[in-house]
């Protein structure tokens, strides 16, 4: 009896606290950041302004490549504020306008805009109109005043205009309307009403134009012709003296044009160096008296000497970078000089009069390989003994950013991770005995005491102390952060590519860069200008030998944008990021095919196409081709050509006829063309499933007790094509001519399985393919609005296969091998809703074994990501389900899709400027790991169908514990208590 | 219910929409019903995949109707391929265009005829299914100026056509006077691993069907009487009304035993006094057992 009276209240009790730890879809505010983390970058920094005042703290405004100005802190490289401007509103100058705001100058000269430089709000924009295209130059006099408004300057669009320092108003504007006329120098010589406009017409011509500032009067035009013309840069050595180089690049002239006159000086490069070695160029700059020019083998630098006299100060050949020009005091201007040598760089701080003198000589050990510098910025502080002292800001090849200061690095910033162009997950080591990196619990105590509180957390009798106690235990919790793999497998290396070629890898515990590699392949060299990297592969996932081999990743880059140019595959540990192994090819690459096979180190094979339509097998071991060879016939692929609208597939056929070719060179054969006429159909998508992903079942069981079978297959090719005008800005296309067309192609044989017109549809088309479904978003011009559809791909051929009977007596076809070469029996079902955004990225959440129920990734264009239940999404949905329907989890059609504002799986954060998401299975079915990346990085992790196969992190053990050791001492005291009374009955 | 009968007529003439006032791009196929023995035969109201099954038809049988208009008819050539090797003509299309009244212009009543293998040609294509290689097939991509940009090609394993004879199944899509692509191979299913099997008739059973494009379903478009303003979104996000016991189970079985707990303690107190022990532990055996199921 009394057992149950104990029991009871027990049993309540504990069945209570399981009932509070209903795990929940969206996150709770003190959940944030315990399984996410965001990273801000900028990008490659263009410009840099320096803001010093008196008072206030020390920042620098910068403008980025990726179009973003920020302001950060001088002391630590932190972001103060930063703003993303559209990719079409390419930024061409920033500079500060009255100590206070930040001027810019962006949209091809076309936009104005004024930025508080505290908090970074904007104070006004203007648009500045011209009668044509030209370069855009922005310049901010500090002493020019139009009746007490101070003014800027801005030549664009073939037109100077005066625009007001207060309020963006133009005070005047003056046209250059001459056809040919092309500016180069705004210059305003300090302390005079002049503004001299200075530029070339007709590559021959030499034009001055001297412009009243107060009120954009011409008072003088002056030209002069040089026969042998011009090349287009020109260095500002004063005020009234510019230095051009002639259009063969070998003779200097020195351009004056002093009260109006203009003068030429020419100075034949060769007479100043014995050995020019080819044609130079000058590189830009602004230094009074010296300028610098560039041949193949030096950088020469030359001083202005009176009436255009020229004499060489320096001649070098290492690679050189110079700065902007800084006034420090009356008459006095100082830049930056920028050297390499090895892995130290120097750095010379000089005075522009007096090249010989050093105001500052500092050679600095870079930290890591960040390649050259790409520029410079100087900047001055007075010292604590009243000293002039300098800082740099340096952006590295690599686009990170620097701070040199009293020859160290201050802070660094990587913002080449602004510009991911490929990311890859790779696994970290396995824990092994005797290097585990685990530490034991500090002391039984203080794990007592982190239970206790979260024991009263779950109780809800935490003070706020202990709740911010608890928050940061979790927060600390050095669990995530480890480097060795975890039995959920949510710890995992990102490895991403970024523009600029260096590859990272990122922890998914806390985002942290575990190694950086600047690949060698991808430095600017002699052979090769512009390198490009290309993809990223996984090249050997070990799982058999994963105690004793490394993972590494294929990198894939290309010398310049051509197909046929040359490529280097480099291969790197992604353990720590050494470069194992680089291949200089003799072929080009224009398409990588990662074949489902590996070797017995478990490399991965891969099949490389070249422009001559050769295929070249990767890795070049015998055992790879006794492989390959195995599977030869069924190896397919296909080809797109977007450019005139046709697809091709395509498989092997023999070994390479050339003579010259190895034995891993394979000739291919055309299978199947698919041409869309050029005046209906523009290919605008092509989308094709994941080669990793799991699909858990083929079978789905609908409402009535009914199976229909996923048609599943790796070689289903989606492909969208628009109507070609429909392919241009919205709004220049009205509905009835244009439309969307959607397709279902199979790769192998070249058939289209499913073939579905939109009418008044247009791109961008976003799609995303997964199991049997498809999902694409484009735009309605019909119902101004965007829409998404969905297309469901069955099988029929396996429909039969229902009756039970069949099953039991094995006369089902489920086992038998599937050709493609048979005809396709399938079923489409398709529905399209309407939805709210217009999208920047989709993606599908991947799970290890697909059986989680999937959810859509949508990056909108708020630069967030929206998770969307691929229930919503599903083409069976109708007004009225039916309760058979509905217990199968059909919702009620409606005409939109739903966004509900719980289901940002970015929560309050923005991953500015997003491109592109990436769903990575975790070893838990239930959870994906999400890695969304844009100029910003996001990190997350997802359970679609909640975390039903594991405990949620704050799951309170000791809490479980104290309830069962309750229980166990209460079945003691009662079996006690009951034991004693019935003896007690029995003496009675 | 009238609101559901509003809304059905208004999805109606939504779906019925495009078909009555936007007759344009349609890609609606005549049906020549005499031709293809579908006498009273519905119409389709929309291009259905229409099957021009022209049956074995070889160039001995098939005679020319002379009642065609001479001027709309066209042929185009059906080449093949054995393996790698070049392409060799092996059929003709016939077909007549149509013109609509908006300027498209549509295939219609397609028929092919299929030139017989010659000696050289059987040979080839033994040689073909002994190596199980490739038969390749293609059609001009513009059926009015052949090839037009470029040829379509398909191919297909030698080893899936023979059965009895040579069985094949053209699927052309169509785009107007444009093929956009063609899906070649069997009629039926083509087992893996293929097996050598030669055909007994060296003669082609051909099968055609020409397809356009389907017209996408529209967006359902609801009124804002249903919707209910905004909250039709947070609608679907709430889940069903659960029934009382499933919202409180967890509170109503302890309660319950809590309850059956109090009344056993009762009936058992004054039991036990009026009875004495032995009738208190006969009674408590089973009420105990029942009690904790």
């Amino acid at each position: 009896m009394a057992i149950r009276s104990f029991f009871a209240p027990f049993l309540f009790f504990a069945l209570c606290s399981y009932s509070s730890l209903t795990p929940v879809l969206s996150l709770y505010e003190d959940q944030v950041g315990l399984m996410d983390w965001h990273q801000q970058y900028i990008g490659k920094v263009k410009q840099a302004v320096f803001s010093t005042q008196k008072t206030g703290r020390r920042r620098v405004i910068v403008s980025t490549e990726e179009n973003v100005i920020a302001s950060l802190d001088l002391r630590h490289g932190e972001i103060f504020w930063r703003h993303l401007l559209g990719s079409n509103d390419v930024i061409d100058g920033i500079d500060i306008g009255l100590g206070k705001y930040v001027i810019t100058l962006s949209s091809g000269g076309s936009v104005l805009r004024s930025w508080n430089l505290p908090d970074g709000q904007m104070m006004w924009e203007s648009s500045l109109q011209g009668p044509k295209h030209s370069k855009s130059l922005l310049l901010v006099p500090t002493n020019l005043k139009i009746e007490k408004d101070n003014v800027i300057v801005v030549f664009s669009n073939g037109r100077l205009h005066a625009v007001s320092c207060i309020d963006g108003e133009v005070l005047w504007n003056k046209d250059f309307e001459a056809e040919s006329f092309e500016a180069l120098q705004v210059i305003q010589p300090p302390g005079s009403d002049l503004i001299y406009v200075v530029g070339f017409a007709a590559s021959s011509q030499f034009e001055m134009y001297q412009i009243n500032a107060r009120n954009g009067e011409l008072l003088k035009h002056e030209r002069a012709t040089f026969s042998s013309g011009f090349l287009r840069e020109v260095s500002l050595v004063s005020s009234e003296t510019v230095v051009a180089l002639d259009s063969t690049g070998s003779i200097l002239l020195t351009i004056s044009f002093q009260n109006g006159e203009i003068s030429f000086q020419q100075t034949p490069i060769s007479s100043l160096v014995e050995d020019p070695s080819g044609p130079a160029v000058i590189i830009p700059s602004s230094v009074p008296g010296i300028f610098a020019i560039k041949t193949n083998a030096f950088t020469i630098f030359i001083r202005v000497i009176g009436e255009g006299k020229l004499e060489v100060v320096e001649k070098t050949n290492h690679e050189t970078t110079v700065s902007n020009v800084l006034p420090i005091s009356e008459g006095q201007q100082a830049f930056a000089l920028v050297q390499h040598a090895g892995s130290e760089i120097h750095l010379a701080v000089k005075i522009a009069h007096d090249w010989d003198g050093n105001l500052l000589k500092e050679s600095i050990k870079m930290d890591q390989q960040r390649g050259l510098v790409h520029k410079v910025f100087i900047n001055n502080y007075i010292r604590t003994d009243r000293s002039h002292g300098f800082r740099v800001l340096i952006v590295m090849e690599d686009h990170s950013l620097l701070l040199l200061q009293q020859g160290a690095i201050v802070w660094s910033r990587e913002d080449g991770l602004a510009s991911v162009i490929d990311v890859t997950a790779s696994e970290l080591p396995v824990e092994r005995d005797g290097v585990s990196v685990a530490k034991v619990e500090h002391n039984l105590f203080e794990w007592l005491k982190g239970h206790m509180l979260k024991l009263k957390g779950t109780l809800m009798l935490a003070s706020p102390e202990d709740v911010a106690a608890i928050q940061s235990m979790r927060l600390k919790s050095s669990e995530k952060s480890k480097m060795t793999r975890d039995h959920n497998g949510f710890r995992k290396l990102l490895v991403v590519l970024t523009r600029a070629g260096k590859l990272f890898a990122l922890h998914t515990g806390d985002g942290r860069i575990v190694w950086s590699h600047f690949l060698q392949s991808l430095h600017k060299s002699g052979t090769c200008q512009s390198p490009i990297g290309l993809n990223l592969y996984q090249w050997q996932v070990p799982h058999h030998h994963a105690m004793d081999e490394n993972p590494s990743v294929l990198v894939i880059s290309r010398c310049g944008p051509s197909s046929d140019a040359p490529v280097v595959l480099s291969f790197v540990d992604t353990y720590t990021g050494k470069e194992l192994n680089s291949l200089s090819l003799v072929h080009g690459v224009v398409q990588v095919i990662p074949l489902p096979y590996t070797d017995s180190t478990e490399q991965r094979l891969h099949l490389l196409i070249d422009s001559d339509k050769h295929a070249h097998l990767y890795p070049t071991t015998s055992e790879a081709l006794r492989i390959f060879k195995r599977e030869f016939s069924n190896i397919y692929w296909y080809s797109v050509e977007d450019h005139n609208g046709i697809i091709k597939g395509h498989a092997l056929k023999c070994k390479c006829t050339d003579e010259a070719a190895d034995e891993f060179c394979f000739d291919t054969r055309d299978l199947w063309s698919v041409v869309f006429p050029s005046e209906s159909g523009k290919i605008i998508a092509t989308v094709t499933r994941k080669l990793n992903e799991v699909v858990h079942t083929q079978a789905k069981v609908i409402a009535d007790q009914d199976v229909m079978y996923k048609y599943i297959s790796r070689n289903l090719l989606f492909v969208a094509t628009v109507a070609p005008k429909g392919s241009g800005e919205i709004g220049s296309v009205t509905p009835e001519e244009s439309w969307l067309v959607a397709y279902l192609i199979d790769t192998v044989t070249g058939r289209i399985l499913h073939r579905v017109t939109h009418h008044g549809a247009r791109g961008p088309v976003h799609a995303v393919f997964s199991e049997n479904w498809i999902v694409y978003h484009y735009f309605n011009l019909r119902a101004h609005r965007y829409e998404m559809s969905v297309i469901e791909i069955y099988d029929q051929s396996r429909a039969d296969n229902k009756d039970v009977w069949k099953l039991v007596l094995g006369k089902h076809n489920l086992s038998s091998p599937i050709s493609l070469f048979s005809r396709p029996e399938v079923i489409t079902k398709s529905q399209s809703y309407f939805f709210t955004h217009s999208v920047k990225a989709i993606a599908v959440t991947s799970t290890a074994k697909g059986i989680t129920s999937k959810q859509l990734l949508v990056g909108t264009i708020g630069d967030q990501v929206l998770a969307l239940d691929k229930r919503f999404l599903d083409p069976r949905r109708s007004v009225n389900p039916t309760q058979a329907e509905k217990e199968e989890g059909i919702i009620p059609l409606t005409d939109s899709l739903p966004i509900i504002p719980q289901s940002y799986v970015t929560h309050a954060l923005r991953v500015e400027g997003l491109r592109g998401i990436i769903t990575v299975p975790a070893k838990l079915e239930s959870t994906t790991l999400v890695f969304a990346h844009g100029v910003d990085l996001f990190f997350t992790q997802l359970a679609p169908s909640r975390t039903y196969d594991s405990l949620t992190e704050d799951f309170s053990y000791a809490l479980l514990l104290l309830t069962i050791v309750a229980l166990v001492a209460a079945i003691f005291v009662t079996w006690r208590l009951s034991e004693r009374k019935e003896l007690q009955d029995k003496w009675r | 219910m009238d609101t559901i009968k509003v809304v059905a007529a208004i999805i109606l003439t939504i779906y019925l929409f495009p078909f009555l006032s936007f007759g344009f791009q349609s890609d609606e196929l005549l049906v020549d019903d005499e031709e293809f023995g579908l006498e009273g035969a519905p119409q389709p109201r929309f291009p259905e995949p229409t099957s021009t099954r022209s049956a074995p038809v070889t160039t001995a049988t098939r005679k020319r109707h002379s009642d065609l208009d001479s001027d709309s008819k066209i042929e185009f050539s059906l080449d093949h391929a054995f393996g790698d090797s070049d392409f060799s003509p092996a059929g003709t299309f016939s077909a007549r265009i149509k013109t609509w009244s908006h300027g498209g212009q549509t295939l219609t009543k397609l028929r092919f005829s299929r030139n017989n293998f010659t000696n050289e040609e059987q040979k080839k294509f033994k040689n073909l299914l002994e190596s199980d290689d490739f038969y390749r097939i293609r059609l001009p991509s513009n059926v009015l100026s052949p090839p037009g940009r470029d040829f379509i090609i398909s191919s297909v394993k030698a080893r899936c056509l023979p059965r009895e004879g040579l069985d094949e199944h053209f699927v052309i899509h169509m785009e107007g006077v444009n093929v956009l692509a063609v899906n070649y191979g069997s009629p039926g299913s083509c087992s893996y691993p293929r097996n050598l099997k030669l055909p007994v008739k060296w003669s082609f059973s051909s099968y055609t069907v020409l397809k356009n494009s389907e017209q996408a379903p529209r967006a359902p478009i609801f009124t804002e009487e249903i919707l209910g303003g905004e909250n039709g979104g947070g609608e679907v996000v709430q889940p069903p009304e659960r029934s009382f016991w499933a919202k409180y189970w967890m509170y109503l079985i302890p309660l319950g035993l809590i309850i059956m707990n109090a009344i056993t303690q009762a009936m058992n107190m004054p039991e036990e006094q009026a009875t004495g022990q032995v009738a208190g532990t006969v009674q408590r055996g089973p009420s105990s057992a029942a009690r904790r199921r």
